[in-house]
């Protein structure tokens, strides 16, 4: 046998199950008095820059039923492009902007919500930009391993047709799935997921 | 959120695929609730971009004094928690066998009598009225994390016409990157429920199950006061860098 390469392996992972709220939002499940707040309510606050706009969603299984118990969570660059991270080595992003949102779903219709930023593009590897887009984490009971996804905006036609994510996807007809639509006259992007179904969005192995 | 408390150098290679064969798959029937809530189509696979290798990061001033004592972080009175007390304590590597550092950990779990603090619980176990069930904690310098708890009980669940959950403790982790966004569950060595879980049993390579569970830690244990149990966790390892030149053997 030659030398071991000694990679370890990645923990596996194993559902959040039903009472995921006590771990990820505690105030939310009623646990007051740990925690003095929920991680990941505010993204922006009066000083953050940018357009204001707002995801609004559900995430829908099998049979069109919106999940109650899931929780959503979102990563996105600035207005500018930037994320807020120390592994982001172009700039500082905007201090006012955390980049990162965690909601519950609401425990009687299922709707997610974010109060955001648009995002600015962020350039592809090997060159380019990505068209504007928000990465979304999706986990639940009876979810295995967490779910990736993307939010584009369908006001973004020309950014999108170039986004070198998109076009992996080789079903064009599926790329419908993860755009958001303004909703007219209002600053609210709706964007629903689907976990199965001729409509199932696509989800990223990332 | 604040600047990452690591010295190190920040983090910005691509990760390496995940091994999707080590992970339960989406569908796993005999966790019925998977049935209706598993993608059926294939995830689209591609390359990090800086969306995925960048990440979050929670500052140390996040943290209160008994975030990481269970037993202390709910009472009212003063009264510990009810169950066996425990120390659960371990490193957060890569892959690569690099430590990860400066990353948040968050936990939660049943009370010692199986008992989630939850609404939707309705377990006729009783609730411990000094016992809430969650904490959190951010990884050292050297990856290694700790917390205190009670040993949560077993409790059965509406699967099967007979199911039980073996004990355990839900782990959130992040990592320098969002693609390393990890939820799992620890399991304690010895449960002689783990074989019939239908949630674990969804893992189908018997080391990957293993991986899961926590030995007990005779060395790390507080005499006259709490045992140890060591739970390790690994998150995606990445290439060493996205922006540079690949002649590295990247």
């Amino acid at each position: 046998m030659p030398q071991s390469l000694e990679a370890l392996k990645e923990t596996p992972s194993q559902t959040g199950g039903p009472y995921v709220h006590i771990g990820l939002a505690p105030n939310f499940a009623g646990i007051t008095g740990v925690f003095p707040s929920d991680l990941g309510t505010h993204l922006v606050n009066e000083k953050s820059r940018g357009e204001r706009i707002t995801i609004e969603g559900h995430v829908f299984d099998g049979t069109g039923e919106p999940l109650r118990d899931c929780i959503v969570e979102l990563w996105q660059a600035d207005a500018d492009g930037l994320y807020p991270s120390p592994s982001e080595m172009r700039g500082a992003a905007d201090p006012n902007f955390t980049g990162w949102g965690r909601c519950p779903a609401d425990q009687q219709t299922g709707l997610f919500r974010f109060d955001t930023i648009r995002p600015g593009r962020v350039p592809a590897p090997g060159g380019g930009l990505q068209a504007p887009h928000i990465t979304l984490w999706i986990v639940a009971r009876g979810i295995n391993l967490g779910l990736n996804t993307r939010i584009y905006f369908a006001d973004e036609a020309a950014a999108n047709a170039a986004d070198p994510v998109l076009n992996r996807i080789e079903l064009t007809s599926r790329r419908a799935t993860l755009l958001a639509h303004r909703r007219e006259g209002s600053t609210i992007y709706d964007f629903d997921i689907r976990l199965q179904g001729p409509d199932e969005t696509v989800f990223f192995d990332i | 959120m604040s600047a990452a408390s690591s010295n190190r150098a920040p983090e910005t290679g691509a990760f390496l695929g995940r091994d999707r064969l080590w992970h339960p798959p989406a569908l796993t029937p005999r966790y019925k609730t998977s049935i209706l809530r598993s993608p059926q189509r294939a995830p689209i696979s591609f390359s990090s971009t800086l969306s995925e290798v960048t990440g979050p990061v929670f500052g140390h001033a996040l943290l209160g004094d008994l975030d990481n004592d269970l037993i202390l972080n709910f009472t009212k009175s003063g009264e510990a928690a009810l169950g066996p007390r425990i120390i659960v304590h371990g490193r957060v590597f890569d892959e690569r066998r690099r430590p990860v550092p400066g990353v948040l950990i968050e936990f939660w779990q049943a009370n010692a009598a199986g008992r989630y603090r939850h609404k939707k619980d309705g377990y006729l176990a009783p609730l411990d009225p000094n016992f809430g069930g969650c904490g959190r904690t951010i990884s050292a310098e050297d990856g290694s994390y700790s917390f205190r708890t009670i040993k949560p009980g077993p409790y059965p669940w509406p699967n099967g016409t007979n199911d039980w959950r073996p004990s355990h403790i839900h782990f959130s982790i992040f990592g320098s990157g969002f693609a390393q966004r990890l939820i799992t569950q620890m399991y304690f060595e010895g449960d002689p429920l783990i074989p019939h879980d239908p949630i674990l049993g969804g893992i189908a390579d018997r080391r990957a199950i293993e991986q899961l569970i926590a030995p007990l830690d005779m060395a790390n244990t507080i005499p006259m006061d709490a045992t140890a149990y060591k739970f390790d966790i690994v998150l995606r390892g990445r290439r060493s860098t996205l922006f540079e030149n690949r002649l590295e053997g990247n």
